[in-house]
């Protein structure tokens, strides 16, 4: 009854979405109120309906309604209740069917706060939303349906993969989905603005904040997930440059030229159709990785189970989507276009390098990942992995960091050099002198580590210098005056590039000083690792709720103390049989250990020695520090008073603080 | 309306191109390098009598199919039916290379099953497999009869695969 | 003078973490292995690198390239004897060949053009005048006003 129910909800909502997506823009072509205000009420009941639709696919796996096809498949009854109700989107329908209600959920945000945009703008706003989302459901119910029976229905389910028993399957596909799909906002706002002709500093205003939360979610997303394939994949990467990792970094690196490029817009009024362009191409690139992840056109640990039927369908809705986009972009770029000129130094050449750079980047990313497929077009065949892209990006990304110490101290318009050379040259100097030096302290020298690391510190030095100005040259009296009469969106820049450099220093730690041995260890038996021993005290069962484990005991010793103890495990999971590695870590400020089991390689099983993977990773923890550092940035920026005149329509305009950074 | 409007627009559809195609291919399957290239000599010791060797020169002046299977595979019986019918009809000798197997269960499994080849050998630690490029379990490669490697099935043969692939080129190779 | 406090700071810093970073000489064969199948492709296991693969494919093939590395070959002989077997495939990092060019020219390229494109931005936006001058704070909050009606 219930899935019925579901079923019945999604097939209303997507006649809901028809009405959304076409009425509203007919009324904001003609100026029609009534036709505009079925915008709002559209959106609410499409997010009501489907909410109904995912509510019920989550009772059925938290009941464990093996009628279910997609409960039956995905989940079992001895599973934990967290996780059977995470199983909800642990397929390729059940998370498409998170991805709509995401969406369907962003367009009722944008109804509670948007009272104050102008009636034709909401419109066209809910109403490409609504397109957007006309497409899913049909995807959904044609070919993807959550809901589908199985007759008859097993008296037990196939258990969710044990890869996605784990607390980041909770977590990381609602962030990442969050962020994805957030960026349909802006989307939504730049066609909105081509359909109407007309692009001003309000839009841009209007844009920012929804921007800048959805780059927060998906930054949050993708640490996630790269967190959690850390700890859970068992052999200590995090980060593979697999085609659907880079389907999520490209719309990363798309949107935090978007965030840039709108401060541009909102300040200046320039950049215009570059803010529109990145604002389509960002959300494209989400609507791509939905592609990737779901048509089997590329090999990835993500993929779903493929079938010809979605790939295509889901290639023509890209290219009506995409395509009819762009087409609108290269017609009516040109009536939005235009704004105040600036000289070949100033902050907003320097925003322009950025917004290049980026896209730079996300372009060679997106040329790594599809040209397997153009290859393979010519009869070929070729991988392009890690190597090709650990090589490629930073090189890229290098200027682009160095720029991110001088833009923000680079006024508007036109910032003379000679002033930025004198402001900045201790600080370039303290980061070259500190960067050099530093490697030495931490063990080898290494030519990559200094460079990584100047350039961390570079934007950490460049950024008190930035900070000190800015608190030198004002008016108030006293550090909590000073404080205060800052915008939040000027710290939530500082903080976000200090969480850039946090970053750099993680990945150039850890890469340079990483240390891996496998060995094989009888109990009792020691190795050392990186400056500490670790010694195996053996092997011992262990039952979990849905599986039987086999946990190992290693104790971690520095000089004579024992600094922890860790138990990785081999468990076997009992309803499908597989056997999977749980790593043992123990994280730290500066590295962490990382223990995995391997194999019983004796005669004597289990009980004799084992062959063991044993890690040391300085300041690892520091890559996920940083990303999590920018997101705080980025929401930092979100709390900005501005954006909250949106919801306070009568406060005087006086009060508005001028936008001045 | 400037040129360079439409750049974006035209980039997505070179994008797209590549990915309509892409959606044709199977992206797992990895296409041999051996294909036009001698195939890698063998001599192995066969199934059914150990103490006597079979090997790729035994083979020249035929047109020959190389079918890797091992007992421990399951898609092997899907295709067993139809390589047993292939046998019957004579086209073509079909060699087995029984791939990473135990000797006494890969007799026992043929036992079990019917035997299509008109000898099988015996790659134990999967070095020959290797020579030959085996990435999984069931392939089928076509000889010529200059030693010549002129097709690999990968995964199991399909009554399609037979009809419109290999048995036109196993004839095509006959008759030269 | 606060330059270099920092930079002291700074290095106190990572002195603490210096104990985590010694270096540990391991057989340079297994090293030089790691190194060579950490860039290869398992076959089976597509998502992963021969040095991470369980597949029985992966140590079949990590114990041929041991035997070729002691038999004297060297890291490209190894490569190569995996590329006549399995093409290009099995190599993570591409070679740079005809049809390989266009990836890895193609970012550098991209780059070139990128800055001819903020070359040309930015000749177009120094020749328009600057005639916008900052309104006053009462003309502004009286545009806002208007704007939000």
């Amino acid at each position: 009854m219930i899935p019925e129910v579901g079923q019945f909800a999604l097939i209303l909502a997507l006649f809901v979405t028809l009405v959304q997506g076409t009425v509203p823009l007919v009324g904001a072509a003609r100026n029609n109120v009534r036709l505009m205000s079925v915008a709002v009420p559209a959106a609410r009941l499409q997010f009501v309906l489907v909410g109904l639709a995912f509510a019920c696919l989550a009772w059925s796996f938290a009941t464990s309604d093996f009628s279910v096809a997609n409960v039956a498949l995905h989940s079992n009854s001895r599973l934990p209740l967290h996780y059977r109700v995470a199983a909800t989107w642990g397929s390729h329908e059940g998370s498409l069917l998170l991805w709509v209600l995401m969406l369907a959920g962003w367009g009722f945000a944008v109804t509670l706060f948007s009272r104050n945009l102008p009636a034709a703008l909401r419109a066209r706003v809910l109403a490409v939303m609504g397109l957007v989302a006309i497409g899913f459901l049909l995807f959904l119910l044609a070919t993807s349906n959550p809901f589908e029976r199985a007759i008859p229905a097993p008296a037990e389910g196939a258990d969710l993969n044990p890869l996605l028993q784990d607390p980041g399957m909770v977590v990381h596909p609602p962030m990442l989905y969050m962020g994805y799909v957030g960026f349909s906002v802006a989307f939504a706002f730049a066609i909105a603005a081509l359909l109407g002709g007309r692009l001003d500093a309000t839009w841009a205003r209007w844009s920012r904040p929804w921007t800048t939360v959805a780059w927060c979610f998906l930054t949050c997303g993708i640490m996630l997930g790269s967190v959690w394939a850390y700890y859970e994949l068992g052999w200590g990467g995090w980060w593979f440059w697999d085609p659907v990792e880079n389907a999520s970094f490209m719309p990363w690196l798309t949107g935090t030229a978007l965030i840039h490029s709108l401060a541009v817009t909102e300040k200046r009024g320039t950049f215009r159709s570059w803010t529109v362009l990145l604002a389509i191409v960002a959300f494209s690139l989400s609507l791509l990785g939905t592609f990737l992840v779901r048509s089997g056109v590329l090999t990835s640990v993500h993929a779903f189970a493929t079938d010809p039927t979605r790939g295509i369908f889901i290639l023509v809705f890209l290219a009506i989507v995409i395509g009819g986009s762009l087409a609108l972009y290269a017609v009516r770029a040109n009536a939005v276009g235009g704004g105040a000129g600036f000289g070949a130094v100033s902050r907003e050449s320097l925003l322009l390098a950025n917004n290049v750079l980026l896209i730079v980047a996300m372009a060679s990313v997106l040329l790594g990942t599809i040209y397997p497929l153009i290859v393979a077009a010519t009869g070929g065949t070729i991988s392009v992995g890690a190597p090709y892209f650990n090589l490629v990006f930073p090189i890229l990304m290098a200027p682009l960091v160095f720029l991110m110490g001088v833009g923000p101290l680079a006024s508007w318009r036109d910032a003379p050099v000679p002033a930025l050379w004198t402001r900045l040259r201790w600080a370039l100097a303290v980061a070259i002198v500190t960067a050099a030096l530093l490697p030495f302290v931490m063990g080898t020298w290494m030519p990559l580590v200094a460079v990584g690391l100047f350039l961390a510190l570079w934007v950490v030095a460049a950024t008190f210098v930035t900070a000190r100005q800015r608190f030198a040259g004002m008016p108030q009296r006293g550090w909590r005056a000073r404080m205060t009469a800052n915008s939040p969106a000027w710290y939530g820049m500082l903080v976000a590039h200090l969480g850039v450099a946090i970053f750099i220093v993680g990945v150039t730690l850890v890469r340079g000083y990483e240390v891996e041995q496998d060995v094989r260890l009888e109990p009792g038996q020691s190795v050392a690792v990186g400056g500490y021993t670790f010694t195996f005290r053996g092997i011992a069962e262990r039952a979990g709720p849905n599986y039987d484990a086999l946990a190992g005991t290693f104790d971690v010793h520095h000089g004579d103390r024992i600094d922890r103890t860790l138990h990785p495990e081999k468990r076997t999971y009992r309803a499908s049989g597989q056997v999977m590695t749980e790593a043992a870590i123990s994280p730290g400020l500066f590295g962490d250990h990382y223990v995995s089991l391997g194999e019983p390689v004796s005669e004597a099983g289990a009980a004799g020695a084992w062959s063991v993977r044993i890690y040391v990773k300085p300041f690892v923890d520091w890559i996920w520090g940083g990303f999590f550092v920018m997101a705080l940035g980025g929401l930092l920026a979100v709390t900005d008073r501005r954006y909250r005149v949106a919801l306070r329509p009568r406060e005087s305009a006086a009060a508005l603080p001028a936008a001045a950074d | 309306m400037k040129m360079r409007w439409l750049l974006p627009l035209g980039i997505f559809v070179v994008l797209l191109v590549f990915l309509a195609m892409g959606l044709t291919r199977d992206p797992r399957e990895v296409p041999s390098p051996l294909i036009g290239k001698a195939a890698p000599a063998f001599e192995l010791a066969q199934l059914h009598a150990p103490d006597k060797k079979l090997g790729t020169a035994d083979m020249r002046g035929k047109v020959w199919l190389l079918n890797v299977w091992a007992s421990w595979c399951e898609s092997c019986r899907t295709e067993h039916p139809l390589l047993l019918q292939l046998a019957k009809a004579n086209i073509v000798p079909i060699v087995g290379l029984d791939y990473k197997d135990k000797p006494e269960e890969g007799k026992a499994w043929l036992a079990q099953r019917g035997d299509p080849y008109r000898m099988s050998v015996v790659d134990l630690d999967g070095r020959v497999g290797i020579d030959w490029g085996v990435y999984g379990v069931p392939e089928t490669f076509v000889i010529d009869k200059n030693g010549v490697i002129r097709y690999k099935q990968i995964g199991p043969v399909t009554v399609d695969a037979l009809q419109q692939t290999i048995l036109p080129l196993v004839r095509e190779l006959q008759r030269s | 003078m606060t330059a270099l406090a920092r930079a002291l700071a700074v290095i106190a810093f990572a002195l603490a973490g210096c104990a985590l970073a010694q270096v540990v000489t391991e057989d340079p064969l297994d090293a030089r292995l790691k190194r060579l199948e950490t860039d290869l492709r398992c076959l089976v296991c597509q998502n992963q690198t021969l040095a991470d693969s369980d597949a029985p494919l992966a140590a079949d093939l990590r114990r041929e390239i041991r035997e070729l590395a002691v038999a004297g070959r060297t890291d490209d002989d190894i490569r190569a004897f995996l590329v006549d077997r399995y093409g290009d495939f099995v190599l993570y990092r591409p070679p740079l060949k005809p049809k390989t060019w266009l990836l890895w020219l193609g970012p550098f390229a991209l780059l070139l053009l990128g800055a001819i494109v903020w070359w040309s931005v930015l000749r177009r936006r120094r020749a328009q005048s600057t005639d916008a001058v900052a309104p006053s704070a009462e003309a502004e909050a009286r545009a806002r006003a208007l704007l939000e009606e």
